[in-house]
């Protein structure tokens, strides 16, 4: 009905009525952004900056898509940038002091390592989820709160000096390895896009994510786990998020508690811009992977135009609250018209 | 054989309030069996029982002659129990075949067959002879169509024990006869069918038993056959019809105080309306028809498409609701928890509110005499028959009779024209409502001009002068006096033929 509709206006402006509702936002920003930088930059739209820009952009995709699971339940996780630091922190350290304890085994100090950062993001997922499945804090708060207990705790373990001293393995392989050309962090990323794509079209547990953040209510009254539901989502955000943070460690080669400070906005942005509803229940995985990836192009792009880095941090949050709005101007269209 | 259910000494109480008290309710194969009672009687508490909402206090509930246990939807489902619930249940963002198997989707190893939830969702539709496209978003079908795929979800389950929770009420004639071909094949197959429904004159057609409910206690099961309309409806409320809606006397040719011209706002297309002095405006249509939205609509509660409102001979097209408010309007909302009143406070506070506006509660740098305030919530609870020990208590710990005396208070706090009721006694007990009715009467022979908006039809044929029926965001009728009939206005409210959405 709605393109219907929408196809009743006539010539171009119908159609991208049509184009607005049915993808949202994003494809007006990615028209705008290519624009404009290639005119700033003949670089930007060379083969070799649009490669970086992916490979730069396997961080925050990861993070995204834990993000887009939270939000299409209805909540939104602010504890993303906390679970990277955490894992960052713990893997590093697991796998410091474990490559000095088996200094001939250091591929299995490197699995442990990064199994130590796995489990305690698995920790602040499942402390988030508890608190919002179980106890009825709302998101904002529970994510809120549990940002500042994780930092804390990253913080407490390292005094606040990063960890060094990581196998060189470790940042070889997952940081700047390649295979078969491809760069891992870029794999990572491709099998996380496969997964979350196929948990989500394809599996009960995506089904009832997308029932439960559509209508809460009418999700228990057809006998979908709500509880369950609503807390497997944020324990999958925490691990996804934790994903990147061992990727992002590798990069650094040292373990750091300011890893992931900025990526809850960020991810929330990325996902806002691609279309997912901050009521729930909307959402596509592919769209998000777009809008990350739009995310980490703009930031580029805003690199290589020399915009200060202060000024991006202005930019960006204007562009968050201005797809919030156009997302609302979307919500309204689709439910209005009847 | 035993009954496929059998309820016996059902009571369940909700913190203090009892909502159910001994009930008795059986269920054959092959039968339909009809609970009637008003809303708040305790139907929709029984079914939620039987459905695995919620448990029971006390009482035993058997299936099959088994005593059986049902600690949610899905244990119910397990047992053959498909409920039709007047909420829907269902996700509007998701597909139509994704709600009808929400949570027992079929797979074929780790993954949902998509493939056969489609086919599947089409053979039910196609046996039920509905016309719905299963690809379709729940959001952008129509209220009906929403009703089917709903009705198409229970049978999914193939389930023995159906409960139909209001069916009909936004169901076309069309529609509703598809759905009695279905019932009477399904009772041919032994499906026992629980069937809660207002309209009386539906009973005739499939009912061959009738449960009356009156707050919270079985008054007796009758056979359908040999029971008048009149005879259930003084069953249901125990008292006669003449008791409860009063006469009220019209003031003639009152001047017009409020005119809506060609309004067109959500939901619809384009409706002009006077409003007299003295005068009970009645608006009736199904959920969805646009009655309640066109006055929503001229009070800014929602975008004015176009049209011109104007507020005694001023235009006050596109003003902000509160300035309306203020210039004589009193919008009473349907939605009393979410629109009407401020949960957490008391009576009291909720009535003061509508007080601060006056001038002789004002002293001198825009403080408010809390005295003086006391005083007129005081008098403004009597009016409406609260008792003072309810004033001092919060609203949310109130039962919603008195919630609703509540927000009828607020009405009274100031001099108004224009009095708009929308769905004024939902969820109200019968008492209560003559209690609310006589406050209309006092309001509409003091010359105000009263607009009453309802679902319930003898509500507002019994006590409108004039009325309007709405059907597919139109007017497609306005009755007065002696063509106020429920043949006649049940008759307009599928006139205008549906367009293709």
């Amino acid at each position: 009905m709605t393109d219907q509709s929408a196809s009743k206006l006539a010539g171009p402006a119908g159609l991208l009525k049509a184009l607005f509702i049915r993808l949202g936002v994003l494809p007006f920003f990615l028209a705008a952004a290519l624009i404009i930088f290639s005119l700033v930059s003949t670089q930007f739209l060379s083969m070799q900056n649009l490669t970086n820009v992916a490979r730069q952009s396997v961080y925050l995709v990861l993070v995204s898509l834990g993000q887009m699971l939270v939000l299409i339940s209805g909540g939104f996780d602010l504890a993303v940038g906390t679970a990277i630091a955490v894992t960052s922190v713990v893997s590093a350290m697991a796998m410091v002091a474990l490559a000095a304890w088996m200094p001939d085994m250091v591929w299995v100090a490197i699995l442990l390592g990064g199994l130590a950062g796995f489990g305690s993001a698995l920790l602040i997922g499942a402390l988030n989820g508890l608190g919002v499945a179980q106890f009825g804090v709302s998101p904002f708060i529970m994510t809120l709160g549990v940002q500042s207990v994780g930092a804390g705790i990253a913080l407490f373990l390292t005094g606040g000096v990063p960890v060094s001293g990581l196998p060189f393995e470790f940042g070889n392989f997952f940081g700047f390895g390649r295979i078969f050309g491809v760069p891992v962090p870029v794999l990572f990323a491709l099998v996380g896009i496969v997964v979350i794509w196929l948990l989500m079209n394809r599996t009960r547990f995506g089904a009832h994510l997308y029932a439960v953040g559509g209508n809460l209510k009418a999700a228990n009254l057809s006998g979908v786990h709500t509880k369950r539901t609503l807390f497997l989502a944020y324990v999958a955000c925490a691990l996804l998020s934790s994903i990147a943070g061992v990727l992002m460690t590798a990069r650094v080669e040292s373990g750091e508690t300011n890893l992931g400070g900025t990526i809850a906005l960020e991810s929330i942005a990325a996902c806002v811009i691609a279309g997912v509803s901050l009521r729930g229940g909307i959402g596509r995985v592919e769209n998000v992977v777009l809008g990350a990836f739009f995310i980490t192009l703009l930031q580029n792009g805003m690199n290589m135009a020399q915009i200060g880095s202060y000024l991006q941090m202005i930019l960006l949050g204007s562009l968050l609250i201005l797809a919030v709005i156009f997302d609302q101007v979307r919500y309204r269209m689709l439910m209005g018209i009847r | 054989m035993a009954p496929l259910v059998e309820m016996t000494g059902i009571t369940k109480e909700f913190t203090g309030v009892k909502a159910l008290s001994g009930v008795d309710f059986r269920l054959e194969p092959g039968e339909v069996h009809v609970l009637f009672g008003e809303n708040g009687a305790g139907k929709s508490t029984l079914i939620s029982i039987l459905s695995g909402v919620f448990r029971q206090t006390v009482g035993t509930l058997r299936i099959d002659g088994v005593e059986a246990e049902l600690n949610s939807v899905h244990d119910a489902a397990a047992r053959g129990i498909g409920t039709v619930f007047q909420e829907f249940s269902l996700v509007p963002t998701l597909r139509v075949f994704e709600n009808m198997y929400l949570g027992r989707e079929p797979r074929s190893g780790p993954f949902i067959d998509r493939g056969a939830m489609r086919d599947g969702a089409r053979r039910v539709f196609t046996e039920l002879g509905f016309d719905i496209d299963i690809n379709r978003r729940v959001s952008d079908l129509s209220r009906a169509q929403q009703q089917m795929v709903e009705i198409g979800k229970a049978l999914l389950a193939r389930a023995r024990v159906l409960i139909l929770d209001e069916p009909t009420a936004s169901l076309t004639e069309k529609e509703t006869r598809k759905l009695f071909d279905f019932i009477v094949k399904a009772k041919a197959d032994g499906v026992g069918i629980v069937y809660i429904s207002h309209r009386i004159q539906e009973f005739a057609q499939i009912a061959d038993r009738i449960s009356v409910l009156r707050d919270g206690r079985l008054i007796g099961t009758v056979s359908a056959r040999g029971t008048s309309e009149r005879e259930l409806v003084e069953l249901m409320t125990g008292r006669s019809i003449d008791q409860i809606y009063p006469d009220i006397s019209r003031t003639r040719d009152g001047a017009t105080v409020m005119s809506l011209r060609n309004v067109q706002t959500w939901g619809v297309r384009g409706a002009s309306i006077q409003v007299r002095a003295g005068e009970v405006l009645g608006v009736a249509g199904l959920v969805g028809s646009g009655k309640s939205r066109v006055w929503r609509g001229a009070l800014g509660l929602q975008p004015l498409i176009s049209g011109q409102i104007s507020l005694k001979g001023r235009d006050v097209t596109g003003l902000p609701t509160r300035k309306l408010l203020r210039d004589g309007i009193f919008y009473l909302s349907p939605d009393r928890k979410n629109e009407g009143l401020q949960l957490m406070a008391t009576a009291r506070d909720n009535i003061a509110l509508s007080l601060l506006d006056r001038p002789d509660v004002s002293r001198s740098l825009g403080f408010v005499s809390p005295g003086r305030i006391r005083q007129l919530s005081s008098e403004i609870g009597r009016r409406v028959d609260i008792s003072p020990a309810y004033m001092k208590r919060a609203v949310v710990n109130l039962s919603g009779g008195n919630q609703q005396k509540v927000l009828f208070g607020k009405g009274f706090g100031q001099e108004r024209e224009v009095y708009i009721f929308d769905e004024p006694t939902v969820g109200v007990d019968m008492g209560t409502r003559a209690a609310l009715y006589r406050l209309i009467k006092e309001i509409a022979e003091a010359g105000k001009a009263v607009v009453l908006i309802s679902s319930d039809l003898p509500e507002v044929m019994n006590l409108a002068h004039r009325l309007l029926v709405f059907s597919q965001g139109r007017i497609s009728a306005e009755l007065e006096g002696p063509s106020i009939t429920e043949e006649n206005v049940l008759k307009h409210f599928f006139t205008d033929a549906r367009e293709p959405a």
